[in-house]
C-alpha cells in the first residue's frame, strides 16, 4: 500500500527495460518498494534488472509481455495482482520521419505506441479501480505537445495517448485511483543514442525523480524538467512557418 | 429485528483516515444491530469494522473490500451498576457515552484527546489517555466483550474467558473481529469539573523532572511541547484531577455534574495545501505558549476543555489541506531518556512544521501483544504528510526508537516500514497465532494490515 508520504510498496511496469523505467524502479527501491513486476517483451533481457532490484531488497520478477497482443494486458495485470502503481512505459521512437519510411514501419509505430498504449492504460485503470486504490502512470512526451516533422509518427502517437489518458483521468475521478501523465523532454538514454540533444535535455534519473515526487503529491501531469511546461506554452501558439524553422 | 433475508444497504465509498493523506475505495455497509454484524461478516471475503475514522492513517480503510460502518450500533446504554459497570454497544461514541454517564456521576476509565471515537475503536487501538501512568490503557477497564469472529459467530471474551482472544483484540486494530458490545468499568466522579494546574517551562530538563514528579502526585498529566525552536524546548505542563463539590463556585454546586460540551467553530471545508507551514505553526505555537500562565494551580476546567480541546474545532484535520498530515507517536522506556532527547532535538532542528507535539508519561504495559503503551515516555507530533525530507527523518527516528526498545503507535501510523513491526512488537507472532484461530480464512483485513504485513 502507498503510505502517507507517498512511498509505494508494489509496482507493475509495462515496458520495464526502458532507461526511465529502470531509473524509476531504482528510485522507488530507495523508499519502500518491496515487490516489482517487470513486464517486458523478452524476460531474459531483464535478468540483470531483476537481480539488481533483488540486491536492493525488492522481490522482483520479469514476465513476458507484448503490447501489441491485446490479451497480454489483462493477463499481465491479473498475474501481478494488487499493486500500488502501474506504469505504462513502453514505446518505440522509430526512425526520423520522412516520406520514404515504409507504410509498415509507420503502422507498426502506431500499433505499439498508440493502440498498445491506450489498451494498456485502459486495462490498468480498470484493474486499479477494481482493487480500490492505486496510481496509473503513463509515459507521454513533449513530442506530443506539438508534433514536429521529424518525429511526426512518434509525436502523434504520444499526442493521441496523452489525450486518451487525460480523458481516462477524468473518467476515474472519485474512484480513489490517481492517473498521472509524464511528459519528459529530450532524455539522454539508449532510445535517443546518437541523437543531437534538444534544449532542456534531461536524464532518466531526473525524470524518475520527478515521477516519484509527482506520485507523492498526486499530480495529474508532470513535465520533466518542469520548465518545459512554460516552454511549450510558448511554442504551441507559434505560427507554422516559425515552428517549421525551429524543427529543423 | 431486521429481516434476516433483507438486503443490506451498501455503497461504494472513498475512505481515508483522520490524516487524509491516503484513501481507498470500499463497499460500506451500515451495521445497526448485532444481527447486521453477523450477516456482514458471514460470507464476506474481506471485511473491516470502522467507527468514527479517528485513527490517523489506513487503519480503518479496506481497499476493494467491505467496510462495516459500526456507528449505527449506538443504542443508549442502560443504567450504570452501583460498582460502575455498564454494557455499551461497539459503535457508541465516547461523546454519546459521556453525555449519558457524566450526569449520573461516572466518567470513562480512559479518555483520549477526542471524544469522537467509538468504544469498538477504543478497544481495537487499546487507547490511552492522560491517566495512563496511573490507570493503564482502555482495555484494562473492559470487563468483557462480544466479538464477531471470522465465521460470523459470536465469541465472548474477557481477561478470564478466552483471554488470549481478548488480549489479541486489545490493540488488534480490528483484525480479530468486530467488537459489537463491551462491558466497561467506569470511574466515579463527584463533579464534571477538573482542578487543573498549569506550569510553563522554557527548558526541557525541568519539564521532564516535573513530569516524573507528577506521576505520583496527579491522576492525569500531559505536556505540550514546542518543536519549532531548536535552541531550547519550551512547554506547558497541565495536571488535573476531578474537583470535589466543595471546590465549585456556589452556583455550580447545585448541579455539580452538569455536562454540556459544545463545538464552537468549524474549520473551512476547502483549505489549500501549505496553510500550516513553518511560519504559521511557529506563530500558533507562540500564541499557545503565551496564552498559558507561568504557573496557576487548581483552575476549574470543563471535561471538554481539559480532555478534548481539539474537539472545539470541527474537522480541524482539514486545516492541513488535501495532501493531508500524519502523526508520529512513539514510546521509549524510562531508561531511554537519551533517545527522547534526540527525537525532540531532531524534530526541532528539522524544517518540518510540527504542530502541537504532546509529551506524556506512560505506565506499565498490559498483556495485549499489540498494545502500544509501555513504561516510559511517549511523544506525538503532527506534521504535513508532504513536508520536505519527512520520510527519511522519521525512518531515522524509528530506528532510534526501536533500538531503545520503544515502538510506534499503530493507531497513528501511516508510514512505518513493515520491517520495523516485529522489532517494535516482539510478540507479533503470538498475536498472529491467536488471530489465525479466530479468523482462519483471513476475512478481516485492512490497508494498514497490508501495508505493515501484520497478519502474515
Amino acid at each position: 500500500m502507498r503510505d502517507a508520504t507517498g512511498a509505494v510498496q508494489s509496482v507493475l511496469v509495462l515496458g520495464a527495460n526502458s532507461d526511465i523505467a529502470s531509473a524509476f524502479l531504482a528510485a522507488l527501491a530507495d523508499q519502500r518498494l518491496s515487490r516489482a513486476v517487470l513486464a517486458v517483451r523478452e524476460p531474459s533481457a531483464a535478468a540483470d534488472q531483476v537481480l539488481a532490484l533483488g540486491e536492493l531488497g525488492v522481490d522482483a520478477r520479469a514476465v513476458a509481455y507484448d503490447a501489441t497482443n491485446v490479451a497480454d494486458h489483462d493477463r499481465v495485470l491479473a498475474d501481478a495482482g494488487d499493486v500500488d502503481v502501474v506504469v505504462v512505459a513502453f514505446g518505440v521512437l522509430g526512425d526520423p520521419y520522412d516520406l520514404s519510411l515504409s507504410t509498415e514501419a509507420v503502422a507498426e509505430l502506431g500499433a505499439v505506441n498508440y493502440v498498445g498504449g491506450v489498451a494498456a492504460a485502459h486495462a490498468s485503470a480498470r484493474h486499479l479501480v477494481d482493487q480500490g486504490h492505486g496510481s496509473l502512470v503513463v509515459l507521454s512526451s513533449v513530442a506530443g505537445a506539438r508534433v514536429r516533422a521529424d518525429n511526426a509518427v512518434y509525436g502523434s502517437t504520444k499526442a493521441g495517448l496523452d489525450g486518451f489518458v487525460q480523458g481516462l483521468s477524468d473518467a476515474v475521478h472519485g474512484t480513489g485511483v490517481h492517473v498521472m501523465i509524464v511528459r519528459p523532454g529530450f532524455v539522454a538514454s539508449k532510445m535517443t543514442l546518437g541523437m543531437e540533444p534538444a534544449p532542456f535535455a534531461t536524464t532518466p534519473d531526473e525524470v524518475a525523480a520527478d515521477m516519484v515526487s509527482g506520485l507523492a503529491k498526486g499530480k495529474a501531469v508532470v513535465w520533466s524538467p518542469a520548465v518545459l511546461q512554460a516552454v511549450f506554452a510558448g511554442l504551441k501558439p507559434l505560427p507554422a512557418p516559425l515552428w517549421r524553422r525551429l524543427g529543423r | 429485528m431486521p429481516d434476516a433475508a433483507g438486503p443490506r444497504a451498501t455503497k461504494q465509498q472513498l475512505l481515508s483516515g483522520w490524516g487524509r493523506a491516503t484513501r481507498s475505495r470500499a463497499e460500506v455497509v451500515v451495521v445497526s444491530s448485532k444481527d447486521d454484524a453477523h450477516r456482514t461478516v458471514s460470507g464476506a471475503a474481506s471485511v473491516l469494522a470502522r467507527g468514527l475514522g479517528r485513527s490517523y492513517g489506513d487503519q480503518a480503510t479496506n481497499a476493494g473490500g467491505l467496510v462495516a460502518d459500526l456507528t449505527g450500533l449506538d443504542r443508549p446504554v442502560g443504567a450504570v451498576s452501583a460498582s460502575g459497570r455498564v454494557t455499551v454497544p461497539g459503535g457508541l461514541s465516547l461523546d454519546a457515552l459521556l453525555a449519558q454517564i457524566v450526569p449520573q456521576g461516572w466518567f470513562v476509565p480512559v479518555s483520549p484527546g477526542t471524544r469522537y471515537v467509538t468504544v469498538g475503536g477504543a478497544i481495537a487501538a487499546d487507547i490511552h489517555g492522560k491517566n495512563h501512568h496511573r490507570d493503564g490503557a482502555f482495555c484494562q477497564h473492559v470487563e468483557s466483550l462480544e466479538l464477531v469472529i471470522g465465521d460470523g459467530s459470536t465469541l465472548r471474551c474477557s481477561p478470564k474467558e478466552n483471554a488470549d482472544v481478548f488480549w489479541a483484540t486489545a490493540g488488534g486494530m480490528g483484525l480479530t473481529g468486530v467488537v459489537v458490545e463491551a462491558r466497561l468499568m467506569l470511574k466515579p466522579i463527584a463533579t464534571s469539573k477538573l482542578a487543573v494546574t498549569t506550569t510553563r517551562f522554557v527548558e526541557l530538563d525541568p519539564l521532564l523532572e516535573a513530569m516524573v514528579r507528577a506521576d505520583a502526585q496527579a491522576p492525569t498529566s500531559v505536556a505540550w511541547v514546542d518543536l519549532m525552536r531548536s535552541r531550547s524546548t519550551r512547554s506547558v505542563l497541565t495536571t488535573g484531577r476531578f474537583a470535589e463539590v466543595a471546590e465549585l463556585p456556589d452556583a455550580q454546586q447545585e448541579d455539580p455534574l452538569a455536562y454540556t460540551p459544545s463545538q464552537r467553530v468549524a474549520s473551512p471545508t476547502r483549505v489549500p495545501n501549505g496553510l500550516l507551514r513553518s511560519s504559521t505553526v511557529r506563530a500558533f505555537n507562540e500564541a499557545w505558549f503565551r496564552a498559558a500562565p507561568k504557573h496557576r494551580a487548581d483552575e476549574l476546567q470543563t471535561i471538554a476543555r481539559y480532555y478534548h480541546p481539539l474537539d472545539g474545532v470541527k474537522n480541524w484535520n482539514r486545516l492541513y489541506g488535501p495532501q493531508g498530515f500524519l502523526q508520529w507517536q512513539m514510546v521509549v522506556p524510562d531508561n531511554a531518556l537519551g533517545t527522547l532527547r534526540t527525537c525532540i532535538a531532531e524534530l526541532s532542528a528539522a524544517p518540518t512544521p510540527c504542530f502541537l507535539a504532546v509529551l506524556k508519561r506512560l505506565g506499565a504495559a498490559n498483556p495485549a501483544p499489540l498494545s502500544f503503551p509501555l513504561q516510559g515516555w511517549t511523544l506525538a507530533a503532527d506534521m504535513p504528510a508532504q513536508a520536505r525530507g519527512l520520510a527519511p527523518l522519521l525512518d531515522r527516528l524509528d530506528a532510534l526508537v526501536a533500538e531503545a526498545g520503544g515502538r510506534i503507535y499503530l493507531a497513528k501510523d501511516a508510514r512505518l516500514s513493515p520491517d520495523m513491526v516485529p522489532i517494535m512488537y516482539p510478540r507479533l507472532d503470538e498475536w498472529r497465532q491467536v488471530r489465525a484461530v479466530v479468523d482462519p480464512n483471513n476475512v478481516f483485513s485492512s490497508d494498514l494490515d497490508r501495508r505493515l504485513r501484520l497478519t502474515c
